[in-house]
């Protein structure tokens, strides 16, 4: 018999019980028709601080989070612990400029970034790119989820994949019929539970190990250890521009992927959104503290477990919490991750439909699209979307969407001058926003391509550190290749808007005003107006 | 056209509170060290957890300052 059957029942009475809520969660602040997107995809817009919290708390923090990052700090130390400044530095950016973002949602009835982009610049075809950009770097961004919830079913010694198709058929069953009310309430279970775990492990594991002084000795030992030149409990001369450029990029890309803008679209006025500002930053600290399981796991002697010959890391986080506590409050870890995988997956299909429908189906296909025809279809694509993610994860390797979500993070960074930048100022031209777009796309994409790893034997996309010394310039120095892309990005699209300009191109038109930056609920709205010219 | 509201526009002078932990997570001089060490902790460690605070103290204040008043 398996030895791990008292956490399988944990997790799986836990993992049911979500469910069950899921699909209870269409009753809950029921509106009169749940048939439009306003309703199915954002939840009505009427979220207050409480819901929010829990909601944009569940959706940034996601399982892959918790298992890859304390991975990063066990395998090569304090680079891995760019995540703290990145977390830090993002509440204050979202703070500036998410919020004037959701004024003039609020005034246009905006359900995407793409649908902002399409008034405030005119272009649909723009905007068809902002769509696809933002599809492309959710869909394994979800894919990874699955990984997630793997690290702790492998752990629990359940292979095979038919668990993991059984736990997407339930979540896509119940995002299908409540929408994003389904994440929303299932996010207080996930996140109650990922702070009681959390916090168990601060007080627990720290007393097993003989204390902080020598979780960090461990660390230091091991890293002194090996031969890699880049590793260590503190960064060095090579690595630091990479640190704070990854923390920079990285918080930049937080606001621009799709499913944060349906987080902070969902909740019901600009004070909301503050007062959050103020309060996410608990989850910071939380994912400091996870962040440390590495080291933890380094002091107990953690082992990865192997699979196929490959030891993987992922693991590490899962095999510790089995090594120190019991069997019963392991199964609340695995659990605690397994449905922290659910929330942020069903917030990311839900997002990457809303995509779909608005800047494809309803722009290309079907202009006249009811309400209640862009609800029907969002909620069909959503269910694609987790079929393609279960796809890839059955017939890929999972190392491949972990490239891919590095090139995620790169190429959602391209849509910030179009989207982040216009929420400021409508100096660029379509054509300029365009040609930006793709050089930045290109050249990250191409660095990332470059990118090898000597140790490993990786050849292409094996990490995000693009040395400078490939640009001719003598250093070790190694630099965000998001950021660097962005850089080229934003010189084409201000070379571009000038060009444009000096040709005298047609510039499209602006549907939105400066006072629309700035409206708060209770201010009028220019309801269904925005896509007609 | 109407004139935004000064208390909630964001050209509040409050708002350039906000540089503030925008840009001292990325000055690695400041953490990068062992000592001091605190509970434990390097410096490293313990300064960066503890600019959650500083992020904390700055949002909060910024919307003290220019929430709507009812």
């Amino acid at each position: 018999m398996n030895a791990h059957l008292t956490e399988i029942i944990v997790f799986t009475v836990l993992f049911l019980a979500v469910s069950v809520m899921g699909f209870v969660a269409s009753r809950w602040r029921r509106p009169d028709d749940l048939a439009s997107l306003d309703e199915w995809g954002l939840g009505g817009r009427s979220f207050g601080s409480w819901v929010t919290w829990f909601l944009i708390g569940g959706d940034l923090y996601t399982a892959y989070t918790f298992v890859a990052v304390p991975a990063l700090l066990w395998g090569a130390g304090a680079t891995g612990f760019f995540a703290m400044p990145y977390t830090v530095i993002t509440y204050p950016i979202v703070f500036l400029v998410l919020i004037r973002l959701w004024s003039v949602s609020h005034v246009h009835g905006f359900v995407t970034p793409a649908d902002f982009v399409r008034a405030r610049f005119g272009s649909p075809t723009l905007a068809l790119l902002i769509a696809i950009t933002g599809i492309v770097a959710t869909m394994p961004y979800i894919a990874l989820q699955l990984v997630g919830i793997e690290a702790v079913l492998k752990s629990m010694g359940v292979t095979g994949h038919l668990p993991i198709i059984i736990a997407f058929a339930i979540l896509a069953a119940y995002t299908y019929q409540s929408g994003l009310r389904a994440p929303a309430l299932i996010a207080f279970v996930k996140d109650s539970l990922i702070y009681i775990v959390i916090l168990a492990a601060l007080v627990v594991i720290p007393l097993k190990l003989g204390g902080w002084d020598a979780i960090f000795d461990a660390a230091e030992a091991k890293f002194a250890a090996t031969p890699a030149p880049g590793d260590g409990i503190l960064l060095n001369g090579g690595n630091q521009l990479q640190y704070i450029t990854l923390a920079l990029g990285s918080a930049l890309a937080l606001f621009l992927y799709p499913h944060s803008v349906t987080g902070v679209l969902a909740s019901k006025n600009r004070d909301v959104i503050k007062r959050n500002m103020s309060a996410l930053p608990a989850y910071s600290l939380l994912l400091g503290v996870i962040a440390l399981l590495g080291y933890m796991a380094i002091a107990a002697g953690v082992k990865p477990i192997v699979t196929a010959g490959r030891p993987d890391s992922n693991t590490i986080v899962p095999q510790l919490f089995d090594q120190m506590f019991p069997d019963w409050f392991t199964g609340v870890a695995y659990a605690a991750v397994g449905i922290g995988a659910l929330v942020p997956a069903a917030i990311m299909s839900i997002a990457a439909a809303n995509l779909f429908t608005r800047n494809i189906y309803r722009e290309f296909l079907k202009p006249a699209a009811t309400d209640a025809d862009e609800a029907r279809v969002s909620k069909i694509v959503s269910l694609l979307v987790k079929v393609g993610a279960v796809l890839f994860i059955l017939f890929m390797d999972t190392g491949f969407s972990i490239d891919l979500q590095l090139v995620g993070g790169v190429i959602i960074l391209q849509t910030l001058p179009a989207v982040g930048l216009g929420l400021y100022t409508r100096w660029f031209h379509r054509g300029g926003l365009v040609a930006g777009w793709a050089a930045g796309m290109t050249c990250g994409v191409l660095m990332l391509y470059s990118i090898g790893n000597p140790v490993t034997g990786k050849a292409h996309f094996a990490g995000s550190a693009f040395p400078l010394s490939n640009l001719g310039l003598d250093t070790r120095m190694t630099v965000y290749a998001g950021l660097l892309a962005l850089a080229v990005n934003l010189l084409v699209a201000a070379i571009g808007t000038l060009a444009a300009r000096a040709a005298r191109l047609a510039d499209g038109g602006d549907l939105t005003s400066p006072a629309h930056y700035t409206a708060d609920e209770g201010d009028p709205r220019v309801k269904d107006l925005d896509l007609v010219g | 056209m109407a004139t935004p509201d000064k208390d909630r526009g964001d050209r509040s002078p409050w708002n350039r509170l906000l540089i503030i932990p925008i840009v001292v997570p990325l000055l690695p001089f400041l953490y990068n060290a062992l000592d001091p060490r605190f509970l434990g902790f390097p410096r490293f460690y313990w300064l960066q957890l503890a600019f959650v605070a500083l992020g904390v103290a700055c949002t909060a204040t910024v919307y003290q300052m220019t929430k709507r008043r009812r």
